[in-house]
This record gives C-alpha cells, structure tokens and sequence, in this order.
C-alpha cells in the first residue's frame, strides 16, 4: 500500500517536473517574448534590453529555470501584467470562485448520472437504456457554447426569469449560478451517466448476480446489495478525472456569463500576454488535474477488494 | 473495449474496397440511428461543396444591420435567417461557414491519427525504450486539460491555421496513441503475426501492412467520436476569440462576435449553434451506428 501511494506520488513529481519544463520552455525561452509581454507591444529595443538585463534573463536557461520553480515555491509567480498586482493576489481568489461553480455542477451531475446511469445498466437494451443512450449522445454533441445561447435564448431573453450575466458585481448571489451550473450539468452528466451505465450492465452478466438471483433473492435485494457497490467503483474515477473536461466547460461559461472565475482569468491572460498569469495558471490547472488522478488511483485501489496489498 | 474482429484481410483481397464499403454501409443500413447520423453530416457535407450555389447572397456583403429572420431591406431582399450587427445574411454565413468547418475538422482530426497511429506502433509494436519514452511523453501531455493546452499555444503562438492544427494534433494525438497502443499489444500475441515475423518481414510491413489493417474496426469508431469532438474544439476556440480571423464565417467565430448583442437579437447566436451542434451529432449518431456494426461482427 505504501510503495503503490509513494509510486504514485512519485509520479506525480515526475509529471509536475517535465511540466513545468515545457510550460517554461513554451513561455519563457524566447526572453524578447518575456519582455513584450511585460513592457508593452510599443516599447524599444532598447527599453526592453535593459529590463531584460536588470531581471536577469540574460542568464543561462537552466539557472532562471530553477531561480523560476524556487520562486513558485515560495507562493512569488510575479505580477500581473494585466491587472497591475502580485499574481498570487488574484489567482486564489478566481479559483475559489470556480470551485463554487464546479462544487454545485459536481453535486449536481454526480447523483444524476449515477440513478440514471444505474437505473439504464439494470436491463441492457431496455426502452430505459436506449433513451439515456440517445439523451447522452445529444446532451455531449451540443457544445457549451450552444447550451449557453440556447438556455439564455430561453430562460433570459424569451421567459425573463434569469439574469444572463453572471458577474456577482453586487456580491455573491445564488440567481446567477443556477444558468452557469446548468449548462455545465448539461453537458458534462452524459459521460458519466455512459460509464455507470457500462460498469453497471458489465456487474449484471457477472456470475455472482446470477447466483444471487438463482439463491431465489428479490430483484431489489440483488440490486441496491450485490451489484451497485460493484458497479459504482468504475465511475467513482471518472467522476475524479472528470476534472480536465469540466474545466473545458468552465472556461466557455465563465466566459459566456462573464464569471470572475479561474478560467476566465486564464483566458484574459492568455489573449493579453500576460506571461507570469498564464504560468501561474496552467500549472496550477495542471497540478489540480495530475493531483485529482492520483487521488482517484488512490481511491480506486482502496475501493476495488480484487487489488490489494498485503 | 469491444472485441477485434478476427477475420485477416489478405493484401490482395478479391473483394474491391469500393465492394467491401457498400457491405459495410448495407449494414449500417439496419441501424436507423446511424443512418440519421449519416444523413446529418452528408446533408452538411451536400451544403459545404455546393454553397457557392445555395447561398443566396455573398457572405461577406453588408445589408442593413439587425434584421429579424424572414425580414426584407428596402432593396426586397429577403433574409430568412436575418442579418447581423453589420448586415451580413446570416444563412449565407452558415452555408460558407460549413466549408471551413468540413475542411478543418476532419483536416485535424486526420493529422492527429497519423501521429497517434505511428506513435502507437512504434510504442506497441517496438517495446522497449520506445515505448516507455512515448507512453511517458504522451502522459505527461495528457495530465494538461486540453483546454489549458489550446489557450497557452495558441495564445503564445498567435491564431492561424496551421497553429490550430498543430496544438490538435498535439493535445489528441497522445489519446489515439493510447488506444492504438493498447490494439497492437493485442494483435501482436495473434500467430499471423508470427508467421510474418518467421517471414522475415520487415518491421515496417508488419506495423502497417499486418497490424493496423486489423486495427481499423475500434479506430474508425474512435475517429467518428473524435471528430465531432475537434469540430467542438474548433468551434469553442472561435467563440473564445481565439480561432481563426474574421471576417470569413465560421460557426463558433459568428457566435463570439454577435454575443454582445444576443440578449437583444438571438438569432444572431441561434442559427449557427444550431448549425455546430447537428452537425457534431450527426458525427457522433454515426459513430454510435458503426459501434452497433462493429460489435455484430
């Protein structure tokens, strides 16, 4: 058990180190990019020498590499360019308002999926199971940014009961969450509903369900007792590693409901140059996704009797 | 993961490949989903090759500005799908926009599989430190969420073509690795593939010529699935304003640019994301009816 979680937690230094290499590599090899970025499209050569000189990027790669992981160690991932402060004071701020968005989605889309999914894997090939099979495949084939204009087409523009900008310039308040956390939903329960939906049809041709259905026990029994602890280990990891594709879906809807959130910044940051945001940014995007996956292998071995070690 | 059909298909097989498509599109014929999936993309594709003589007018020609669906200017020209904020007939825009998008996606989506097929060979089929470089590269690059990976490339590297292409076929390529991978360690256990190596065949052949042939079934369902993907990729990254530049229509372009304005004429964001989504589920209602082939085999 400890050599499994240590291997694991190896790996996830392994993947942060070759990430953080190619994040650099990508980002701050080209110094001249490094002080456009910083100084403005409209600064001289000479302007932008001498930043360059006074902030030592004239040293060797590998010294500002590690000189540039100490410093996010530290909490110091440089200032804003955009927004004129410490990165680190506007960074946290934005995450935590996405976790607000993907807390509610996640409560949301979890036990949705997981009834509909149980509820289709009960009877392969059952009317149940062919519409939630049909409903999947339309709910992930309509991108997010089509949910958004259809539900404000709807809920804002044609019936007027939903504000259509999600900004919480006044505040948090609840009312601008719920078209965010929807489209969300929308679009992300489908693939969690297909998986539940295989691992529990793959429990119900299992010996030991029709053992227990030949014992003579009720349906029920044999249901909510033998075959749904089995069948939710599947979907418990991808719920987990849902996380990479939730973020796609929350950087179109913090963007189509100008929600202050993590994606959103990631974006301004990106179609503004503003270097040290987006290095701050996709390494903690990252470091959320490899940290999720470990946890879900973690968890998926502690759940799962067939592994264990002794 | 479904089942590789056992079946070889010898080099020079009797039956033509154009023989061997009708078969398999007379048995998508049973599966009724498929075939609506087939007619939605088609009818797009139908739309995309003949738009210069569907269009009624030039999408790049400016009307009067903000006209409501089935409205005229005072010329008598009518716009069933309206105009936008600078006057352009949104129905024109559609039809040219769905030429991008049929070029791009499957263009994409097509490079990413020539990547990932190789590297999942070479990883497969090759071993050793082959495989334990690619797997591990391929890891680390899927550990970012894709998304991150589009907005830090593109946005370093500046929104042109070529550019969205590369950063597919960088963020897919090692997810197709993945799966093709997993196929050759399968197929490379089958006693064809012995027999070809006590042949003496070279590498070369027996990756491409033996192993990916009997590949094929998963892949071109994964494919039919990823493509509708990319499409949503690439309209995703016009909407955030970071695909390609206006003023050429494209889907999720027009969206980003008449979404200021789309609490006050819907229409205007309405249409093409009507236009992205069918085409997505045409893609992927296909790729459900060839998974229903697939798994009759």
């Amino acid at each position: 058990m400890l050599v499994f979680v240590s291997k694991r937690i190896g790996y996830m230094v392994f993947t942060m180190v070759a990430v953080s290499l190619l994040v650099f590599l990508l980002l701050e090899i080209n110094v001249e990019g490094v002080a456009v970025g910083v100084l403005g499209p409209y600064s001289t050569d000479e302007q932008r020498n001498l930043w360059l000189e006074a902030n030592g990027y004239f040293r060797p790669a590998y010294v500002r590499y590690f000189e540039w992981v100490g410093r996010f160690f530290t909490g110091d991932m440089g200032d804003s360019v955009r927004f004129h402060v410490p990165v680190s004071d506007i960074l946290w701020e934005r995450l935590w308002n996405t976790a607000i968005l993907g807390f509610w989605a996640m409560a949301i889309i979890i036990p949705m999926s997981l009834v509909l999914g149980v509820l289709a894997g009960m009877k392969e090939g059952s009317p149940q199971d062919r519409a939630l099979s049909l409903l999947c495949i339309l709910t992930v084939s309509v991108p997010e940014f089509a949910t958004a204009t259809f539900f404000s087409a709807i809920f804002v523009f044609g019936l007027n009961w939903l504000p259509g900008i999600s900004a919480m310039s006044d505040g948090f308040d609840w009312v601008q969450l719920i078209l965010p956390v929807a489209v969300l939903v929308t679009y992300d329960f489908g693939y969690v509903a297909r998986m539940t939906r295989a691992s529990m049809a793959e429990v119900m041709t299992t010996a030991y369900i029709r053992t227990a259905f030949l014992k003579g026990l009720p349906y029920k029994i044999v249901i909510s007792k033998h075959a749904l602890r089995n069948a939710l280990i599947a979907p418990f990891t991808v719920i987990l590693l849902q996380f990479n594709w939730l973020l796609n879906g929350v950087i179109v809807v913090e963007f189509a409901f100008a929600y202050k959130g993590f994606g959103a910044l990631l974006l301004e940051a990106s179609l503004n140059d503003d270097i040290y945001l987006i290095e701050a940014c996709s390494m903690v995007a990252v470091f959320v996704a490899v940290a999720t996956q470990v946890i879900a292998d973690i968890g998926y071995m502690y759940l799962n009797p067939r592994i264990r070690f002794e | 993961m479904m089942k590789l059909t056992e079946t070889i298909v010898p080099a020079n097989s009797k039956r033509s490949a154009l023989k061997r498509a009708m078969a398999s599109f007379a048995l998508l014929r049973e599966s009724r989903i498929g075939m609506f999936g087939l007619f939605l993309v088609m009818s797009w594709v139908f739309i995309a090759v003949f738009a210069s003589l569907i269009a009624p007018y030039d999408p790049l020609a400016n009307f009067s500005p903000f006209l409501k669906p089935g409205a005229s200017d005072s010329k008598g020209n009518i716009f069933w799908l309206g105009t936008d904020q600078i006057g352009r007939d949104i129905l024109s825009r559609l039809i040219f926009g769905a030429q991008r998008v049929l070029i791009f996606a499957p263009l994409a989506t097509f490079s990413a599989y020539i990547v990932g097929i190789v590297m999942g060979l070479l990883a497969g089929y090759r071993g050793g430190w082959w495989d334990i470089v690619l797997t591990r590269l391929g890891d680390v690059i899927l550990s970012f969420p894709p998304i991150v990976l589009y907005i830090v490339i593109i946005g370093v590297v500046g929104a042109t073509a070529l550019n969205i292409v590369a950063a597919i076929i960088l963020a897919s390529g090692p997810g197709i690795m993945r799966i093709v991978r997993g196929l050759v360690l399968d197929i490379r256990t089958r006693e064809y593939i012995a027999a070809a190596e006590t042949r003496g065949e070279s590498d070369f052949f027996i990756m491409f010529v033996e192993i990916l042939p009997n590949a094929r079934g998963p892949l071109i369902v994964d494919a039919c699935i990823r493509l509708g993907f990319v499409t949503i990729t690439i309209g995703i990254l016009a909407f955030l304003g970071l695909g390609l530049p206006p003023p050429e229509p494209d889907w999720g372009g027009m969206v980003n640019e008449a979404r200021v304005f789309a609490l006050a004429f819907p229409h205007m964001t309405l249409f093409p994301c009507v236009a992205i989504s069918s085409l997505v589920l045409g893609f992927n209602l296909l790729a459900d009816g060839l998974r229903e082939i697939s798994l009759k085999d």
